[in-house]
């Protein structure tokens, strides 16, 4: 049985007692403590701020050519807080219970109450590095509303909340490494952990300009490198990310937790053809103002603007009146599937629902006539007004949506599909965020921690700037202050030695196979039976038959890839390889976890295990755990379990009627 | 559609680059330009020749990683439109491309398309932040901001750091970027404490990374993505004297 160490004492009470008990390191002694920061998103770029700012010598590294490149930017629609500044009831206990319900009773309490305490921290510190959030005419700060909830808690920067967060986030990084308290190497990527009397002490690194391997170390190492949704091969994830470091990290002893657990985001612009390298968000926001329907007819060819009111079938008002359009993502995402496969999909592939703002544009656009005093303006006249609204709050998703498609969803609602979004899964940590090897840490989306079986939308922001602004600072210490007495180990200790040779064993292999394949053909093959097998609906027979396939396709890519030139040199495509190398044995453990969990819960629904409505239905007594996964050698995990006990919240089947 | 290109190959930074000639066929008006590389790069990886090395990683226009100088234009023909987010319908079939990386004394490039920019992530170590610790900050809401100032410094706040500017400049001047990060700040109650110390540890450091000097042409602006405004290097100028009057005081 794993230990998650939760602090004892009342839910309220276990974060300050933590950190009122917390032992300590003294400033002189963090000078002589080095921390190794992998990835420079929200998670890496707020704990290697936070951490040089306590005096640590912190080492920060990212894969693009600059920090503030990481994939958070991408984020669109918001990041919550508990700041209750609607007065709507928000509350530190409701956004700690909305997202243990969001996810469906899968995570960790005392993990999820301490995020939701320290949220309001974090609004705090963006605004005062600068971070624009969008404000009201009064000067306060504007909040929106994000599915799974009832509160308007969500803070935004138009949508483009990620780039604003991170930007502040990457500012104080940079003045860190103005003063000299990090030195950030980018375009490198960490390929392995370097171990030592079992405890992480370095990493091995690949300089993606030279192509040379280089060691580094640290008393301690944080992974903060991302989610694995390309898994998927088709995601709304940047192109390069990648679970490499995770993984390799979980191949030294670092427990995997929950790997199955994938959140598939409803509203993504449609895959528009076979060339398609990616998949493009439409913002979980903009179902604030828009309005998913299908037409009521199968098979209804017409334009949507010529189908009539009377013919549309909002089909999630219809199913969850008391949530509608802002249900979680799970659900909306599985009611789009259901309508498509019933035959009601819209589009040239017809795999796609419409999302229509043209009610909330006449709404807003009332609003704005009555104020500027219009009592007679037309129709036409509203709608532009509305239009305008609009426009402010979502004009780069517009924009986007228009130049991807081709379409103006100004005038016509817009096509959208669920994707491949975030991975609620990830390396097992406990309550100080350490994995299961002794001084590896691991923050962000890459660890399992705090959404259970699925995620609520702008929660991701919300936790990857607690972990690194708000717990990091604390719990390391509670590590570290038992290292004060260990000396910088030279990197030509035997164990750097070995590791070195065993990531050039990998890339020399790679370069080696000279086989007749892309790396990319493999990737889009294991993507294909990702998102048939493991993707939305899962079924038993299925993900055996997954699991056989992925192991198949893995021999043949060590068989017959073929990687061009050489490894010393600049070469994204020995890089993209070795990140498939690794998808191609996670996509295996992903399928087991999935198999092995004979339940619905959350993003993971097993076909099996279902309502009369087609809901997900938990089985609470045999898998209210986190399923924590050890690498034993290829093709073997053994299973860890991590009790999940609820003493704060009533445990209930999901409703969001 | 089918497509030629005439794409920029450099095999390291000290050699020297030339143009090479590819051909691709059966290019969808719905492919994103980065997508017909994709296609490209898996032709020629096949046939055993060396893909097409460029930069990307969001494909979503905000991550300020793509850049290529597309038939002249950084970005490539639209306004206000990255690399990644350019699709093939914006070109006919037949047409003739011509691809180059960012060229500027600051920006080496590294191979084919890709560039080295961290010349701008100096320019921030600078001073492009506000100096306050984690834990240091007050209620969110007890310093109300006119809603125009919070906007304004949203709009300066929206570059992706892609450096288009630099390209789209005959002097490879980095005004634009760096007025941007000072507009953004000064534009800010909390930025103020730092304002004109910010500006001039920024300019100092932009020169002696070997950007130019600017000669308001507007090419910056104009090729801009994001399409950050020329009025941000006009009050960068003006913060900048003010900086220079203030230390002489
Ligand atoms: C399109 C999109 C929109 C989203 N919108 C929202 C939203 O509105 N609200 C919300 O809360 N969440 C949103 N999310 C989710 C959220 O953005 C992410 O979960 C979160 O930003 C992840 O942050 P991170 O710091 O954990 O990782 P990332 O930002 O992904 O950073 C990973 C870092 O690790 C580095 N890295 C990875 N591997 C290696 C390696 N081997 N070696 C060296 N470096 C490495 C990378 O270079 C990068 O710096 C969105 C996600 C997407 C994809
Ligand atoms: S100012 Fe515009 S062109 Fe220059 S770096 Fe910023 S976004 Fe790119
Ligand atoms: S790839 Fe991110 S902006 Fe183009």
């Amino acid at each position: 049985m794993l230990d998650s160490k939760i602090p004892e004492g009342a839910i309220e009470t276990k974060w300050s007692k933590y950190k009122s008990s917390v032992p300590l390191v003294n400033p002189s002694n963090k000078r002589n403590l080095e921390v190794l920061i992998i990835g420079s998103g929200l998670a890496g770029a707020s704990a290697a701020a936070a951490l040089a700012e306590l005096g640590y010598k912190v080492k920060a590294f990212c894969f693009q050519d600059s920090p503030r490149r990481a994939h958070s930017i991408a984020a669109q629609g918001g990041i919550n807080a508990a700041k209750n500044y609607q007065n709507d009831g928000d509350s530190t206990y409701r956004l700690f219970y909305d997202t243990i319900k969001g996810g469906d009773y899968r995570s960790r309490e005392g993990n999820v109450h301490r995020l939701a305490e320290v949220s309001t921290s974090i609004i705090d510190q963006c605004v005062a590095q600068g971070v624009p959030f969008a404000r009201e005419y009064g000067g306060l700060l504007s909040n929106r509303s994000f599915g799974g909830t009832q509160v308007q808690r969500t803070f935004y920067a138009a949508g483009q909340t990620g780039q604003q967060l991170l930007l502040g986030a990457y500012s104080s990084l940079e003045r860190q490494v103005g003063m000299g308290t990090v030195q950030m190497f980018s375009r490198h990527e960490m390929l392995d952990v370097v171990k030592i009397e079992g405890k992480a002490r370095g990493i091995i690194a690949k300089n993606l300009i030279t192509g040379k391997l280089e060691r580094f170390f640290g008393h301690a190492v944080l992974l903060c490198t991302g989610g694995y949704g390309n898994v998927f091969y088709l995601s709304t994830n940047a192109m390069g990310a990648n679970v490499t470091a995770a993984w390799r990290a979980h191949k030294q002893g670092a427990l995997m937790g929950n790997p199955c657990f994938t959140q598939i985001h409803p509203t993504c612009i449609p895959v528009s053809g076979d060339h398609q390298s990616k998949l493009t968000l439409m913002s979980e926001s903009l179902r604030n103002d828009g309005r998913i329907w299908v037409p009521k007819k199968q098979g209804d060819d017409r334009s949507p603007n010529d189908i009539p009111e009377e013919e549309r079938d909002y089909y999630l008002e219809r199913k969850y009146p008391a949530f509608g359009n802002l249900v979680p993502r799970d659900v909306a995402s599985r009611a789009a599937k259901e309508r498509c496969d019933a035959g009601f999909g819209v589009g040239p592939s017809k795999m796609a629902v419409y999302l229509d703002f043209k009610f909330n544009m006449m709404r807003y656009g009332r609003v704005e006539a009555t104020k500027n005093g219009l009592a007679n303006a037309s129709d036409d006249e509203i709608l532009k007004l509305g239009k305008d609204v609009i426009k402010e709050k979502y004009g780069n998703l517009f924009d986007m949506y228009k130049q991807i498609t081709g379409e103006n969803p100004y005038e016509t609602s817009m096509r959208i599909y669920p994707a491949v979004h975030y991975t609620m899964g990830g390396l097992w940590v406990d309550y100080d965020l350490m994995t299961t090897v002794p001084g590896m840490y691991c923050l962000g989306e890459a660890n399992f921690s705090d959404h259970g079986a699925n995620r609520l939308g702008a929660s991701a922001l919300m936790q990857g700037l607690a972990d690194g602004y708000f717990v990091i600072p604390y719990t390391i210490g509670s590590y570290l202050n038992k290292e004060i007495a260990t000396k910088a180990i030279p990197t030509n200790h035997p164990a750097f030695e070995e590791a070195e040779q065993k990531v050039q064993g990998i890339l020399s292999k790679l370069i080696g196979i000279k086989g007749s394949k892309t790396v990319e053909s493999f990737h889009k093959r294991l993507g294909k039976i990702m998102w048939d097998k493991c993707g939305m609906a899962r079924n038993e027979k299925g993900l055996k038959e997954a699991i056989e396939e992925i192991k198949a396709l893995r021999n043949e890519f060590w068989s017959d890839v073929r990687v061009p030139g050489s490894q010393f040199e600049f070469n994204p495509e020995l890089d993209k390889a070795s990140r498939v190398a690794d998808f191609l044995e996670l996509g295996e453990l992903m399928c087991i976890d999935a198999l092995n969990r004979n339940e619905s819960c959350g993003g993971h629904f097993r076909e099996e295990s279902q309502t009369e409505e087609g809901e997900a239905l938990r089985d609470d007594a045999n898998f209210a755990y986190v399923a924590a996964w050890e690498f034993k050698g290829e093709s073997d995990w053994q299973l860890h379990k991590e009790e999940l006990k609820f003493e704060n919240i009533k445990i209930a089947q999901r409703s969001y009627k | 559609m089918e497509i030629k290109l005439k794409v920029w190959k450099q095999k390291d930074a000290v050699s020297e680059g030339r143009l090479i000639d590819y051909n691709v066929n059966h290019v969808s008006p719905d492919m994103s330009f980065l997508e017909m590389f994709d296609v490209l790069n898996e032709e020629l990886i096949v046939k055993g020749e060396e893909p097409i090395a460029f930069d990307h990683d969001c494909r979503e226009g905000i991550c300020g990683m793509c850049s290529m100088v597309i038939n002249g234009r950084p970005h490539g023909p639209l306004e206000g439109v990255t690399t990644c987010q350019l699709h093939m319908r914006s070109f006919k079939d037949g047409d003739t491309i011509v691809v180059e990386p960012w060229r500027a004394q600051a920006f080496p490039v590294l191979k084919d398309l890709v560039v080295n920019r961290t010349a701008f992530d100096r320019i921030i170590a600078a001073g492009g932040f506000i100096s306050v610790n984690t834990g240091n900050a007050q209620d969110a809401n007890n310093l109300p901001i006119k809603k125009e100032d919070a906007d304004d410094a949203f709009m300066s706040a929206s570059c992706i750091g892609c450096g288009a500017c630099v390209a789209a400049c005959k002097n490879a001047s980095a005004m634009l970027f760096v007025s941007a990060k000072v507009s953004q700040l000064a534009k800010l109650p909390q930025g103020q404490p730092e304002r004109y110390t910010r500006v001039a540890a920024m300019v100092a450091q932009m020169d002696k990374e070997g950007f130019g000097a600017c000669t308001n042409t507007g090419a910056c602006s104009a090729e801009c993505p994001k399409e950050i405004s020329l009025t941000n290097i006009a009050l960068m100028n003006r913060d900048y004297m003010q900086a220079k009057f203030l230390e002489n005081e």
